[in-house]
C-alpha cells in the first residue's frame, strides 16, 4: 500500500498493521467487558480496590502518553513536509513515554510491597493485569519509536514514502488510546 | 522441485501416510470399543487403542511436518539441503523408534514397558499423549535436533525468506517445548501446568506457525501472489496466534488447581483465539482471488481453502463453544471436548500436511504439473469422504456431548445421571460416529488409490494471467 499526497483520503499505515491495531483493540475490549460485568458483580470490591490506588500517578502517565502522542502526530506531520527536526520529536516522544514507565513501575512497587498482587481479588487481578499488558504494548511501541528515530536518523524515511512511519505512530496512538479508556476506567469510575 | 536434495522429503511422507492409516484403523477399533465395550479385549483394551491412536496421529504429523520442512526449506533458500544423508539417517532412526514404541505399546503391558525402559530412572511415563517411553522422548528430542541443524544449516546459507524463518521458528518453538515432557513433578498441579506447556503450546501456538508458513508456501506457489503481499499476511496471522494462544493456555488451568484469575485469562484469551484461523480462511480465499495462474494442480488448491476453512471450524468455532470458564465448568472432559479435537487436529494439521503432499509428491514423481485428471478427481474424491466423514463425526459427537452434559453435568447431584448410566443413553450417538469413521476409511483409500494412477497434467492446461512471474 503506496501511500500518496496527503491532501487526498488515505489509510494512514499499511493495512496490515491496522488488522493487527483492531485485533489488539478486540482483545483490550473484550477484557473491558468482562471489568464491566465483574465490578456490576461485586461493586464494593471494586470501589474498595480503587481507593488503593494513586490517581496522582495515573495522572501523571496519562500526560506523559498524550505527550508523546502529540510529539508522535507532530513528528509525522514533519517528516511529510519534508521538514526538520523529526528525530528530536521522536526522542522526545520516547522520553515523555517513559514517565509513564517510571510511574507505573513505582505504583506496582508500592502496590505489591503493600501485599497487593494478581491474587489479592477480582479488582487487583484486572488491575495488574490490564495495566501490565498495556505495560508491554508502551514497551512495544517505544521500541518501534526507536527504530522509527534510527530510520529517520540515518534518512532511510525522507517522505517519500510514509507507510513504515505512519504504520508504526498508528501503533503508537493505539496504544495511548486504551490507556485513555484503562485509565478513567481503573482510577476513577471504579 | 528445483533442488535434488528436496527428494528427501518423499520417504517421510510416505511414512506419514502409512501411520495415518494405522491411526484410522485404531480410531475405528476404539469406535467399536464405545459401543461393544469388550471388542478385542483383552489383546487390545481401550486404553492401549486409545494411547495408539493419538501417539501415531502425534508420530504422523512430526513425519509429514518434517517432510514438508526438507521440501520447503531448500527451495525457499535457494540451495541444496546440507546433508541429505543426515535427513536420511534420523528417517531411520526415527521410523524404526516410533516402530518400537507402537509396538511396545500392542504387545508389552504398559507397566512392563516402563521397567523394561527404565522409566524409573527418569520417570515421564503415564500422561496422556506423552505416553512414550523416556528412551523415545530422548530419541524424539535427538532426531529434531539433527534435523534443525541440518534445516538451519540450509536456511543460514541461503536466501532468508519469511516462510523459511516463521517455519523454522515454530520448529524451534515445537522442540524447545518438548524439553518441558521430561519434568514430571509429583504436585499434581504443576504436573499439568508443565503438561499442558508441551500439549496446549504445540498444537495452539508453534504448530499454527508451522501450518501458516506451510500454508503461504503452497499458495505462494499455487497463485503466483507476490511473495510480498503472502508475507505480510503470515506475520498478522501469526501475531494474532501467538497473543492469543500462548495466555489462552489458561483455558486448561480452569480446575486444576491454580490462582482463580485464570478462569478471566483464559476465557478472554482463548475466545480470541479462532481470529487467527478466521484470518487464515480470509488470507487463503484472498489470495486465490487474486491469482495470477491457474495452476493445472487443482487438487492441491482444494487442500489449501479445505484447510483454512475445516482449520477455522474445528479449532476455531469447535474451540469457542466450550472455552469460557461458565460454560467449561459443565463441558470439560465431555463429548464436546472429543468433537473439538477430532476437527481441530483433522482440520488443522492432518490437511496442511495433505495439502503439501499434494503440492510436493506429484512434483518429485516427475510430474511438475501435478497428477493426471483422473487422479486429481479420484483424489478429490477422498479429499470429501474424509472432509464429510468428520464433519458428521464432530457432528455425532457434539450431539453425544450435548447430551451427556444434559444428563450427567446439569441436574442437581441426586438427579443427575451415572456417567454409565449416561453412556447408555448416548450410544446411538457413537453407533452413527463409528458409522461416520467407516466411510472416513473409505475416503482413506480412495486417497490412497489416487496415488497409483498414472499420467499426469499437461503445462497446457495452466492458465497464466498477465505479469505473471516465477513464484
Amino acid at each position: 500500500m503506496k501511500t500518496s499526497a496527503p491532501t487526498h483520503r488515505h489509510l494512514p499505515g499499511d493495512l496490515a498493521v491496522w488488522f493487527f491495531i483492531f485485533a489488539e483493540l478486540a482483545v483490550f475490549g473484550i477484557l473491558f467487558i468482562g471489568f464491566g460485568v465483574a465490578r456490576s458483580l461485586d461493586p464494593d470490591t471494586f470501589s474498595a480496590g480503587r481507593q488503593v490506588l494513586h490517581p496522582w500517578t495515573g495522572l501523571i502517565n496519562t500526560i506523559g502518553l498524550i505527550t508523546a502522542s502529540y510529539l508522535v502526530a507532530v513528528a509525522v506531520h514533519r517528516l511529510r513536509h519534508r521538514q526538520p527536526g523529526v528525530t528530536p520529536l521522536l526522542w522526545g516522544a520516547i522520553a515523555a513515554s517513559s514517565t509513564y514507565s517510571f510511574g507505573k513501575l513505582w505504583e506496582y512497587a508500592d502496590l505489591y510491597s503493600n501485599g497487593y498482587n494478581l491474587g489479592t481479588d477480582t479488582f487487583f487481578m484486572f488491575y495488574f493485569f490490564l495495566t501490565f499488558f498495556h505495560f508491554m504494548h508502551v514497551v512495544l511501541g517505544q521500541i518501534i519509536l526507536v527504530v522509527l528515530a534510527m530510520k529517520v536518523s540515518r534518512g532511510e524515511y525522507n517522505g517519500d514514502d510514509m507507510n513504515g512511519m505512519e504504520s508504526g505512530a498508528s501503533y503508537w496512538h493505539m496504544v495511548d488510546l486504551v490507556w485513555l479508556v484503562l485509565f478513567p476506567m481503573l482510577y476513577v469510575l471504579a | 522441485m528445483k533442488y535434488e536434495s528436496q527428494r528427501v522429503a518423499m520417504p517421510y511422507f510416505i511414512f506419514a501416510l502409512a501411520l495415518f492409516a494405522g491411526q484410522i484403523l485404531f480410531g475405528l477399533i476404539l469406535g467399536l470399543q464405545y459401543v461393544v465395550g469388550d471388542f478385542l479385549f483383552p489383546e487390545i483394551p481401550f486404553n492401549v487403542a486409545r494411547m495408539v491412536h493419538t501417539n501415531l496421529l502425534i508420530v504422523w504429523l512430526l513425519f509429514g511436518f518434517m517432510g514438508a520442512t526438507y521440501y520447503l526449506v531448500p527451495e525457499e533458500a535457494q540451495t541444496e539441503l546440507h546433508s541429505p544423508l543426515l535427513a536420511w539417517i534420523l528417517f531411520w532412526v526415527f521410523a524404526v523408534a516410533g516402530t518400537l514404541t507402537i509396538l511396545g505399546y500392542l504387545f508389552v503391558d504398559y507397566a512392563t514397558l516402563a521397567d523394561v525402559t527404565m522409566n524409573k530412572l527418569l520417570p515421564t511415563m503415564g500422561r496422556e499423549f506423552l505416553e512414550q517411553p523416556t528412551i523415545t522422548k530422548i530419541g524424539i528430542a535427538l532426531v529434531v535436533v539433527g534435523f534443525l541443524y541440518n534445516i538451519m544449516m540450509t536456511a543460514l546459507k541461503g536466501r532468508k525468506t519469511v516462510v523459511n524463518i516463521v517455519l523454522i521458528t515454530g520448529l524451534i518453538g515445537l522442540a524447545v517445548l518438548w524439553m518441558f515432557s521430561f519434568y514430571n513433578p509429583g504436585n499434581l498441579t504443576q504436573d499439568k501446568y508443565f503438561w499442558w506447556f508441551v500439549v496446549h503450546l504445540w498444537v495452539e501456538g508453534v504448530w499454527e506457525l508451522i501450518m501458516g508458513a506451510i500454508l503461504a508456501y503452497v499458495l505462494i506457489k499455487l497463485t503466483g501472489v507476490d511473495r510480498e503481499v503472502i508475507e505480510k499476511w503470515l506475520y498478522v496471522i501469526i501475531a494474532m496466534a501467538l497473543i492469543t494462544g500462548i495466555i489462552g493456555t489458561g483455558h486448561h488451568f480452569f480446575w486444576i488447581g491454580p490462582p482463580e484469575y485464570w478462569l478471566w485469562l483464559g476465557s478472554v484469551f482463548s475466545a480470541l483465539e479462532p481470529l487467527p484461523f478466521f484470518m487464515m480462511v480470509i488470507f487463503a480465499f484472498n489470495m486465490i482471488n487474486r491469482r495470477r495462474r491457474n495452476h493445472p494442480n487443482k487438487a492441491a488448491m482444494l487442500w489449501a481453502m479445505g484447510t483454512a476453512v475445516m482449520a477455522f471450524l474445528g479449532a476455531g468455532v469447535w474451540g469457542f463453544l466450550h472455552t469460557l470458564a461458565p460454560v467449561n465448568y459443565y463441558t470439560h472432559g465431555s463429548q464436546i471436548t472429543a468433537a473439538h479435537g477430532h476437527m481441530a487436529f483433522y482440520g488443522a494439521y492432518v490437511m496442511i500436511v495433505l495439502t503439501i503432499i499434494s503440492y510436493a509428491v506429484p512434483i518429485m514423481r516427475g510430474r511438475p504439473y501435478g497428477n493426471s485428471n483422473t487422479a486429481q478427481i479420484v483424489e478429490m474424491w477422498g479429499f470429501w469422504l474424509m472432509t464429510i466423514s468428520m464433519v458428521f463425526i464432530t457432528l455425532f459427537l457434539t450431539g453425544a456431548g450435548v447430551l451427556q452434559v444434559w444428563l450427567q453435568r446439569l441436574p442437581e447431584s441426586g438427579e443427575a445421571l451415572s456417567f454409565m448410566a449416561t453412556q447408555d443413553n448416548i450410544a446411538l450417538f457413537y453407533w452413527m460416529r463409528l458409522v461416520a469413521g467407516c466411510f472416513f476409511m473409505a475416503g482413506l483409500v480412495v486417497y490412497f488409490g489416487s496415488f497409483f494412477i498414472k499420467g499426469q497434467a499437461s503445462p497446457a492446461e495452466e492458465v497464466r494471467g498477465p505479469a505473471t512471474q516465477e513464484a
